[in-house]
């Protein structure tokens, strides 16, 4: 904005000024009513949705969990899962969400036309819709991502134990195995084994890359029975 | 009664500012009721309490400022969310606050204790949910307010920087959904977290470090979660409620702004008067 832009909003905006109403009570009145609707909305959810069931105990060994975030966090989640190679994971944990960030706090500084109707920034307005669409959608897809089916995979009966701690460990919440599981974050495990041998199985469950869980925590027989599984897979 | 005459000074000092106003006639014919005493005096001692303050603090110049300041024309009801996002900010600090008398924040009681509050403590789930739904409409009211702030262009020159704090705001407030989520302290927000805390590790340079700190060492620990108990509780809420202040004092001082529409009717007279 030009100054002589600047000097004539301020004289507008003066004269709107001028021309309204004192804050107490016309607007004071209206927060107040708005007020009363939030504690009403607050209170109701509380007493016809409830506190929100409690799964069991948190269990660092881990039994059936699903690692799903609030929901207003699920347009992330759901970044992490479209973008898939591993490769380019950084750009949805990190690289993504901070530029937009960024992009949001600094809108002023770089959106300084004089102009404030939305029908006459079109760009602006666009752009606007386009991201709260892009949230939305995501937010739903995220939504619908439920927890996986149960794992159920062809393989020796000698290695059938380590397919229990499987559906126990929900590794299915991030991992495709055949037809079960869900897509992503994590990559298809349906042939791990003919990547990856027993000793990188039991190395990258102990030191998983990105947003993994460790699972050094298991008890040996498990974790043992985890990776022969995994290794038969191919 | 006798009116009070309109010069009546504005900061009576205590003791002798009575007299001063008072018709002697009246006073003399007058049989005053204890009633009307009693009143009377009782709105003195206010009053004289009130300057005593207002000597002390100047608070009722810049009370009347804030209170009778005026909005400008055209503002209506979206107006109202961004006190309507404090005041679910308040209901969350209050709900919190009771949560907090029954909440233990150790990784062996930290369950227990939820269910506790859920299953034992007088009206215990009824708060739990108002904390956990009042979370959600927190954000939803941010969202909405920021949708108004941007729509309307009420983001431009002068209120810039009240857009920024603003989105800082809005950071701090999905970091108090993502630390709250682990306190409950059941397998999913334990798992949920882990996640999230590994998410930060993978960010460049500062990520490895932040996530340390999060999770206070480099394992999911004893300490994690007193530290995900204190961030909740202690630093963000005092960040979020430092930055309402600066965000409301800067609406204060700057104007709300007028929906965008009335512009154009104004140009017209304007116009003409500047010929």
């Amino acid at each position: 904005m030009k100054r002589a832009e600047k000097a004539q909003y301020l004289r507008e905006y003066q004269i709107l000024k001028e021309q309204g109403k004192p804050f107490f009570p016309y607007a004071v009145l209206k927060d107040s009513v708005m007020a009363c609707i939030v504690l009403a909305v607050i209170i109701g959810m509380a007493v016809v949705l409830g506190a929100g069931e409690l799964q069991n105990k948190a269990d660092p060994t881990t039994t059936t969990y699903t690692p799903r975030p609030e929901w207003y966090f699920y347009f992330l989640f759901e970044l992490l899962r479209v973008i898939k190679p591993p490769e380019l994971v950084i750009l949805a944990t990190v690289g993504i969400p901070t530029l937009l960030m960024v992009g949001v706090a600094l809108l002023p500084f770089y959106d300084r036309g004089p102009e404030r109707r939305p029908e006459r920034r079109p760009i602006a307005t666009t752009l606007g819709v386009a991201a709260i669409a892009m949230m939305a959608w995501l937010t739903y897809l995220g939504a619908h991502a439920e927890a996986p089916d149960k794992v159920h995979m062809n393989v020796p009966a000698a290695v059938q134990k380590g397919e229990v701690v499987v559906n126990q460990s929900g590794c299915g919440a991030c991992h495709k195995f055949g037809e079960a599981g869900n897509h992503g974050p994590g990559p298809e495990l349906s042939h791990i084994g003919a990547r990856l041998g027993p000793d990188g199985i039991a190395r990258t469950l102990r030191n998983p890359a990105g947003v993994m869980p460790n699972y050094s925590a298991l008890p040996p027989e498990k974790f043992d029975a985890l990776v022969n599984y995994l290794a038969s897979l191919r | 009664m006798a009116r009070r005459p309109k010069t009546r000074p504005k900061l009576p000092l205590p003791g002798n500012n009575r007299d001063a106003w008072k018709d002697p006639a009246q006073e003399g014919n007058g049989q005053v009721s204890m009633r009307e005493q009693v009143k009377e005096q009782t709105i003195e001692a206010g009053t004289g309490i009130v300057g005593w303050v207002d000597e002390r603090t100047g608070a009722s110049g810049f009370l009347r400022g804030f209170l009778f300041r005026k909005v400008p024309k055209g503002t209506n009801w979206f107006y109202t969310l961004g006190s309507a996002t404090m005041f679910a900010f308040l209901s969350q600090a209050v709900t919190g606050v009771f949560l907090a008398m029954y909440y233990t924040p150790s990784p062996t009681h930290a369950y227990d204790s939820v269910q506790h509050i859920t299953n034992d403590v007088f009206l215990g789930e009824l708060v739990r949910g108002m904390h956990r739904w009042g979370a959600t409409v927190m954000i939803v009211l941010i969202f909405l307010h920021m949708g108004r702030t941007f729509f309307f262009g009420a983001y431009k020159y002068p209120r810039e920087l009240n857009w920024v704090v603003g989105v800082v705001l809005l950071i701090l407030t999905m970091a108090m959904g993502l630390t709250g989520y682990l306190l409950p302290f059941d397998n999913r927000s334990f798992w949920a977290t882990v996640v999230a805390v590994n998410i930060t590790g993978t960010g460049p340079i500062l990520g490895p470090y932040l996530a340390d700190f999060l999770r206070a060492g480099s394992e999911f620990g004893g300490d994690t979660l007193t530290r995900f108990y204190a961030i909740h509780m202690l630093v963000i809420p005092g960040l979020i409620a430092a930055l309402i202040g600066v965000h409301i004092y800067l609406v204060t001082k700057l104007g709300t702004t007028a929906p965008p529409w009335l512009k154009a009717e104004l140009k017209e007279p304007l116009e003409r008067e500047r010929v």
